[in-house]
């Protein structure tokens, strides 16, 4: 008898485990949604609630996914490295609310009539970390260092290769580094030529590889400046004081900021955690204040108050090979947008705060100059899912094809939530009648390999914005542009998009209205992509943490305003 | 002795060698390139890039180069963690890893053993079987479930232990535990079998007939003998959990080595991947060059034989 109640006791017990691990240690070890390819994440949502006094101890402790793979400005390439770069450095702009551009080490900038010149001025009571003044020389030198070839920065050519004047001729090796489109006129003035105008180019300033490096600091360090802690200089409002490589780093306030009287956060403490669940337990427990949620979590914390969903303008959309027989019949890319439920795609598969998307700019991204409504709700839903209309359309497809039974592949991501979700759209697709999806999931990397080489019939893909002008997304597709590889050319679609880089630099208006057409040319009439979803992230924040601004693009959040009240 | 340890030195020379060339073809067929922006980068701008990193030599040439420079101890530097040396980010991250690794290794031997010891004394009884049980349910529950219900439990719900992170002694209990469930398993198991064995052996027969009690039979005569295998099994065991688990590091948020490494090969960070590869493979053909002499220590008929 003893002898069975101790055996009950133990099978009881290792029951008891496994239904915990069941319920609680996950081990997902994502908390993206999928494979993107894109690195900034974004929002204008401000996390701070209304204005309040700072209270207690300003510490911040968060985790950060990964660890920083550079602080160096002109190497830097993913979310990470430019999070807290615009943390310990101020460029000429830096955003503040709502994604607009505030002073920085600008005070302000004049633009010439043709567009072509601005010229920055720059404020004088700006320092480095080590006591020199910040000044236009500091933005040259890490202008040429970052398009120069010898520094091999990814970021440096594509950022202002046909933005600055002659910085592709400088990446190309044909003209010397010292002839890029940027001077200092004395100290304070620095005096900017463009290629062309470029409307979006003062949010760009404010972009992590535009940010100013000190000469002679980064000389003197030569190959080892940037790799710790102390091989660093700051000009913003937190220092990187401590950096344990792989553990986390500390960021305390820079006495000498130019603008220290704002910035109320004395530290900020940030572990990297990769695992959600390891983060919400931390965040459960009170050591961190913020975390994001994966899938999994998010009903379990639908409720708190502490929940927030976060909109981001990285956009997901299935990529058709225009080249193969079938997806080059414009009414099988029709039918193909038209059949996938979007809505239960986002509230069943994602359940994470995604929306549908309804076109390739997405929603609370860019606004009319004059108006001020939002580019989405003016183009309003270029798609719909109509299965019936969507079964007409494939059928007409079919017969214009003279086929009766397709067979398409789909090359998918290798995560389980990509696979759930690529195997809900397999689902989907094969609504359409005589059709069959061969699902390839491969790893992000491959699958850029194949985007590259066109091997591929249809793909899930993302993008997220480089700057906030609805030309981000929407020239990705001109004819043999480097992100294009679809096959797709449209002479009506390349002339609008030149048009309003170009004629229409300089008229907002006209120019905002150009890319609404363009947009309606690749969504609706020539069904170029289907679109999937619009990302976006849910978090849990604890309530006395105020004043933190998420960012569209560059750095996931601003920091520079944020403190604690009441913790 | 010396001349056989002179001669598994070569040969430890000649694997190295041959793992690093294999290493290096085999690496060269991983899908992409190191360039993190490569979708955004036109092929003019990736080429420049590439030739920063010498990858636009062709194989061979990066062969050799990479060659010569091992052979002056140079790793190279880090693509992911820009001009970083691979050398200081192994030194960095093997520290935790080989930390957690060996605490888990020590605890799981030794209450392996007593478990299997325990087994063995009590063969048949509810010692044996619980401890039978426990050692099935280590080997075949992944550790990383055990790693949440601990740090649900334990850490969240209880508050007895730090739910993650790596910053001091205490962090590190966790962790431990869930790695050292499994050589707990292995070493029960395999006490188990050869105490069972050796016990019914003609010379601990004798003893006991002599009068010798059971205890002190197992502990005097038995022990040793039953050692060995499970040194050779505990070997090879003790380098994957020093060389760093993946998951394990992921769940506590350890700074280790494991996680790099899988990193690097998501990353096509080349330099990480052939550093990290050149470690464990060394610090495998080492442990097996020690459990070779340890054979020797532990049975001199082993010693006797290598003499010849």
């Amino acid at each position: 008898m003893k002898k069975t109640n101790w055996l009950l006791l133990v099978l009881a017990l290792v029951l008891s485990m496994f239904l915990a691990a069941c319920s609680g240690g996950s081990d997902d070890t994502s908390n993206s949604t999928d494979d993107a390819d894109s690195e900034e994440t974004t929002d204008t949502e401000d996390t701070s609630g209304e204005d309040g006094e700072a209270s207690g101890e300003q510490v911040l402790n968060i985790v950060d996914s990964a660890e920083i793979p550079t602080m160096d400005a002109s190497l830097a390439t993913d979310a990470v490295a430019f999070q807290w770069l615009g943390s310990t450095t101020d460029g000429l702009y830096r955003l503040g609310e709502n994604a607009q551009p505030e002073p920085g080490i600008a005070k302000d900038h004049e633009v010439s009539e043709d567009g072509l010149t601005w010229t920055f001025n720059l404020r004088e009571d700006a320092v480095w970390s080590n006591g020199d003044p910040v000044t236009a020389n500091d933005f040259v030198y890490a202008w040429q260092r970052a398009v120069n070839p010898d520094t091999g920065s990814e970021y440096g050519p594509y950022m202002m290769g046909g933005v600055i004047k002659n910085a592709q001729a400088v990446v190309d090796g044909e003209v010397p580094v010292e002839e890029l489109g940027v001077k200092a006129d004395g100290d304070y003035t620095l005096v900017v030529e463009l290629e062309k105008p470029v409307p979006y180019f003062e949010s760009l300033t404010a972009f992590g590889t535009f940010l100013p490096l000190n000469k002679a600091f980064v000389e003197e360090k030569g190959e080892d400046y940037a790799l710790e802690a102390d091989a660093l200089l700051s000009n913003g409002p937190f220092v990187l004081t401590e950096w344990s490589h792989g553990e986390g780093w500390t960021l305390e306030k820079n006495q000498d900021y130019w603008d220290a009287e704002n910035v109320k956060l004395e530290k900020i403490n940030v572990k990297v955690v990769k695992e959600t669940s390891t983060a919400v337990n931390l965040y459960d427990t009170g050591e961190i204040d913020r975390t994001g949620l994966s899938a999994e979590f998010v009903d379990q914390y639908r409720t708190s108050d502490e929940f927030q969903i976060e909109e981001e303008p990285v956009l997901f959309y299935l990529k058709m090979n225009h080249e193969n027989e079938v997806l080059g019949n414009v009414n099988a890319r029709k039918a193909i947008q038209m059949v996938i439920d979007r809505q239960s795609m986002v509230d069943v598969i994602l359940n994470n705060g995604s929306i549908p998307a309804v076109g390739h700019v997405p929603q609370n991204f860019t606004k009319h100059p004059e108006t001020d409504e939002d580019f989405r709700e003016l183009n309003g839903d270029l798609i719909e899912t109509n299965v019936e209309q969507a079964q007409e359309l494939w059928s007409k497809a079919k017969e214009e094809l003279g086929q009766d039974s397709i067979e398409l592949g789909y090359l998918g991501g290798d995560s389980e939530v990509a696979q759930n979700l690529d195997a809900y759209i397999k689902d989907q697709l094969e609504q359409l009648e005589g059709l069959t999806v061969k699902v390839q999931s491969v790893p992000f990397k491959e699958r850029l390999q194949r985007d590259e080489n066109m091997e591929y019939d249809i793909q899930n893909s993302g993008w997220g914005p480089d700057y906030i002008d609805p030309n981000t997304f929407l020239n990705m597709f001109i004819t043999d542009g480097g992100n294009n590889k679809t096959g797709y050319s449209s002479e009506e679609y390349d002339g609008l998009i030149e048009k309003a880089n170009n004629e229409l630099a300089q008229e907002p208006v006209e120019r905002f209205e150009t890319f609404l057409e363009a947009e309606k040319i690749l969504i609706q009439d020539d069904a170029v992509l289907a679109p999937l979803y619009q990302r976006a992230s849910a978090q849990l924040w604890k309530p006395y943490v105020k004043g933190v601004i998420a960012q569209p693009m560059g750095p996931d959040y601003t920091y520079k305003y944020a403190y604690i009240e009441g913790k | 002795m010396a001349r056989y340890i002179t001669q598994r030195l070569i040969y430890m020379v000649i694997t190295m060698f041959l793992i690093a060339t294999l290493t290096f073809f085999l690496m060269k067929f991983l899908p992409g390139t190191p360039l993190s922006a490569a979708d955004k980068l036109s092929d003019e701008q990736q080429a420049v890039v590439l030739e920063k990193y010498g990858l636009n030599d062709p194989v061979p040439v990066q062969y050799f180069n990479y060659m010569v420079n091992l052979a002056q101890g140079d790793l190279g530097i880090s693509f992911q963690f820009d001009n970083r040396e691979v050398t200081n980010i192994i030194m960095e991250r093997i520290g935790p890893s080989m930390q957690l690794g060996f605490q888990a290794m020590v605890i799981g031997t030794i209450i392996g053993m007593l478990l299997g010891l325990v087994s063995a004394i009590y063969h048949n009884g509810i010692m044996d079987y619980t401890s039978t049980f426990l050692a099935v349910l280590g080997q075949s529950v992944p550790s990383f479930v055990f790693a949440g219900v601990l740090q649900f439990y334990i850490g969240v719900k209880f508050g007895w232990l730090p739910v993650a992170l790596w910053e001091g002694w205490e962090y590190t209990i966790l962790p431990t535990v869930s790695l050292a469930i499994f050589p707990i398993a292995i070493a029960a198991r395999f006490m188990r079998t050869e105490m069972l064995e050796v016990m019914g052996s003609d010379y601990i027969v004798t003893a006991r007939a002599k009068g010798v009690n059971k205890v002190g039979v197992v502990f005097k005569h038995g022990l040793r003998n039953a050692l060995i295998p499970l040194i050779t099994v505990l070997g090879p065991l003790a380098i994957g959990l020093m060389t760093g688990t993946l998951v394990i590091e992921n769940i506590f948020a350890v700074p280790g080595i494991g996680e790099q490494f899988v990193k690097a090969i998501n990353m096509n960070d080349y330099p990480i991947i052939m550093g990290t590869t050149l470690l464990i493979a060394f610090l495998f053909i080492f442990i097996i060059l020690v459990i070779d002499l340890l054979y020797g220590v532990i049975d001199p008929r082993i010693r006797l034989a290598e003499g010849e």
